[in-house]
């Protein structure tokens, strides 16, 4: 039996928070080493959301975010995407370049400068990599990650990517929302989970939940 | 005051002027705009994947080319439209990130793209104009007393087709 996103229960549920909460803690810990400064971390969230749900807690569909896109490969095909509001992306960034926040032109008229852009979809491979590397601890699978692609444009637009590939097995993602803190300053990034259809399969038995 | 109608990711909508049609963020998915002047009568769907028959789940009708152009087609003309007055415009099918491995799901832009257009030389309707393709995502507005399709981008302001 295959299954889906709309199968899953409680116990897979936590499961999968607790993957989060182990992948978010060790990218809080990479982050931390790298701009050698106290990360903290909120535990993640996990929710399974309407499609049409998710560009609402991003500011709306016109609402300008920044996606870093990486594929999965091994035992567990399919995506990840880690999304974030143009405020946390920056945060993020000026953390790493050891720069203010105020400094980074970002906006509808200024797009990101090469090394700004660098910058962000390298915060993207240290948080996808942290989440599957507990992951692929987890569950015993070898899982590879391609180098990142990133895309900074309409909410609505981005997400159309993960809601695709979503859409052709249910009308729900699955999304875990992970908050980093580097004193006041608090970041918000949403992680994509999107295994092919085969995979899903293969994850749940794999944690032992299936 | 004209009304700002809008049409969700996997939806359909038909209106009549002075109220507009609207489709936020179109990214792969396409945003199929068909009108009949005559009677200032228009219709938007927001598709997300090119062929229902290739897939298990298509409860939603919208959300594929084939079966939200046929629903569409039916409720304009439920509304007045007369098939030989219907024409249409198209905008997306952006291909929103680049990847090493040019996998069919990377591709689906052009794919949703390419269905559609096959769909409307099949129903026989014009295709007046299209905005398609590129990396970037698009907002649509259109107006069913002229036909006038308004594609906005990020960074590339307000197109008229």
């Amino acid at each position: 039996m295959t299954r889906s996103i709309d199968d899953l229960n409680s116990l897979h549920l936590d499961v999968l928070r607790e993957i989060g909460n182990i992948g978010a803690g060790n990218a809080a810990t990479s982050l931390s080493v790298m701009i050698q400064k106290k990360v903290d971390m909120k535990v993640p969230e996990v929710k399974i959301m309407d499609i049409g749900e998710v560009p609402g807690i991003l500011g709306g569909e016109e609402n300008l975010v920044s996606g870093i896109y990486f594929g999965m490969g091994g035992a567990v095909n399919g995506n990840i995407m880690v999304l974030m509001d143009i405020h946390s992306a920056k945060m993020l960034t000026s953390m790493l370049m050891g720069k203010s926040p105020d400094t980074i032109k970002f906006d509808e008229e200024v797009p990101l400068d090469d090394m700004d852009r660098s910058a962000l979809q390298e915060i993207g491979n240290i948080l996808s990599a942290s989440y599957i590397t507990s992951l692929a601890s987890l569950t015993n699978l070898r899982i590879d990650l391609s180098p990142p692609s990133l895309c900074v444009d309409m909410a609505g637009a981005i997400l159309s990517v993960p809601a695709i590939q979503f859409g052709e097995i249910s009308d729900h993602v699955l999304m875990i929302e992970n908050r980093l803190f580097d004193g006041n300053n608090e970041v918000t990034a949403n992680f994509f989970l999107i295994p092919d259809e085969n995979s899903f399969d293969t994850l749940l038995e794999a944690l032992g939940v299936s | 005051m004209a009304e700002l109608i809008k049409v969700g990711m996997a939806d359909l909508k038909i209106t009549k002027s002075p109220s507009v049609l609207t489709t936020l963020g179109l990214g792969s998915c396409v945003g199929i705009a068909l009108y009949d002047l005559d009677i200032k009568l228009a219709g938007l769907a927001h598709i997300m994947l090119p062929d229902s028959t290739q897939i298990k789940n298509n409860a939603n009708k919208a959300k594929f080319a084939d079966t939200a152009l046929e629903i569409l087609l039916q409720e304009l003309k439920k509304a007045g439209a007369q098939k030989s007055n219907i024409v249409a415009k198209i905008a997306g099918g952006a291909q929103m990130f680049s990847m090493d491995s040019q996998s069919d799901i990377m591709k689906i832009g052009t794919r949703n793209v390419l269905a559609t257009k096959k769909l409307l030389e099949q129903y026989k309707i014009p295709l007046k104009a299209e905005d398609t393709g590129g990396n970037y995502g698009r907002t649509i507005e259109i107006y069913p007393d002229s036909g006038k399709l308004l594609v906005k981008a990020i960074g590339k302001g307000v197109r008229e087709l």
